[in-house]
């Protein structure tokens, strides 16, 4: 088999940061912020990696959508071993309001003009955890999906695919062209050498907008209001059983 | 030799390059590395660069390693139910096994 492999890559504020709500509570701090790929996705970019480095795949094109520095995170996806890379661009204000259902549309899109067999994505990301775009783009291509995989494997002119499911394990045959979604556990996926990402510098990457593809980003959800988890309350000690007992009470809860 | 300068500054840098990231701050890494690199500046005997460029490699890897590890716990502790410790579990096990 020689497939087009279409991977998505977000650029999302660093997994290892402690995330701030900002103070107009419509989404949080991002300015000045550490931000790299997905982890899901990097995940995602591997698998295709991984199959072109077993000739199961013949190209790795990875996208993604958002700001100008969106470009960075799409270097690292070709520094990993993708072929060439889309970006579409999008304002940093719009992109903070792209949803899913926009992003799935634009994927969509270029799988169809890219003549992609398998897109690759990542189950969700980390900074908006929907878990959706996947599902949306086999939905809009009319593809089958195969969402959580934790093993995908060459078989019968298709492709084996391993899910995770609440407690357990689903094995699943789909026919190609298809959607792949990757959970943790599907492979490990390698480091960005310094030398590959200056290599990485010389490969393509295509700018489109999103009016390109004909997708309209107008928002369609609104952000009511983005908090903070509720702080745990203090706790206190008790000297003696009595006292206990009459805390319980006095809280109610005997 | 020249080439084995070259080799020698190539590792200096994917070193600082991944130094960046260091989960103590690049603050705390980067002085160390240039300690570790000046401490054997003297060492002229190829075959002595060479086994030392093999311990900077190695430590790539682990340096490599550690990342991949944090990364995954990390994911793993947000997104995933933690199993039972194993004592618990064995706990567990046991009362299992003595009960009618």
């Amino acid at each position: 088999m020689s497939l087009r492999v279409l991977v998505g890559v977000k650029r999302v504020v660093d997994y290892a940061v402690k995330v701030r709500v900002r103070p107009d509570h419509k989404w949080v701090v991002t300015d000045g912020v550490k931000h790299s790929m997905n982890p899901f996705d990097e995940i995602a970019v591997e698998e295709a990696v991984r199959l072109k480095e077993k000739k199961i795949v013949s190209e790795i094109v990875a996208v993604s959508c958002g700001p100008p520095q969106s470009q960075e995170t799409l270097r690292t996806a070709l520094a990993m071993g993708a072929d060439k890379a889309i970006h579409v661009e999008v304002p940093a204000k719009d992109a903070e309001l792209l949803s899913p259902i926009h992003v799935a549309g634009i994927i969509a899109k270029i799988a169809k003009d890219e003549k992609i067999d398998l897109v690759i994505l990542g189950k969700q990301a980390i900074d908006d955890d929907s878990n959706q775009t996947g599902q949306m783009v086999a939905g809009l291509l009319n593809w089958p999906q195969a969402t959580f995989a934790s093993e995908i494997v060459q078989a019968d002119g298709g492709l084996k695919v391993t899910r995770e499911i609440d407690g357990g394990l689903e094995v699943i045959q789909v026919k190609l062209p298809a959607v792949i979604t990757t959970d943790l556990r599907l492979n490990q996926p390698r480091y960005a050498t310094l030398p590959n990402i200056m290599k990485a510098k010389k490969k393509p990457i295509d700018k489109k907008s999103p009016a390109d593809l004909g997708v309209d980003t107008k928002p369609r959800l609104e952000v009511v209001s983005v908090d903070e988890p509720p702080v745990r309350q203090a706790g206190a000690k008790v000297a003696n059983v009595e006292e206990l007992v009459q805390k319980l009470k006095e809280a109610g809860r005997i | 030799m020249s080439a084995l300068r070259a080799r020698v500054i190539e590792l200096y840098k994917q070193l600082y390059y991944m130094g960046k990231e260091y989960p103590a701050g690049a603050e705390w890494f980067h002085p160390r590395l240039k300690k570790a690199f000046l401490k054997n500046k003297d060492v002229s005997d190829p075959k002595e660069i060479e086994a030392l460029i093999g311990r900077g490699q190695f430590v790539i890897k682990e340096i490599e390693a550690l990342y991949m590890l944090r990364k995954y716990r990390s994911l793993k502790k947000s997104y995933y139910e933690e199993p039972l410790p194993l004592a618990e579990a064995n706990l567990v096990k046991k009362i299992n096994a003595n009960a009618p």
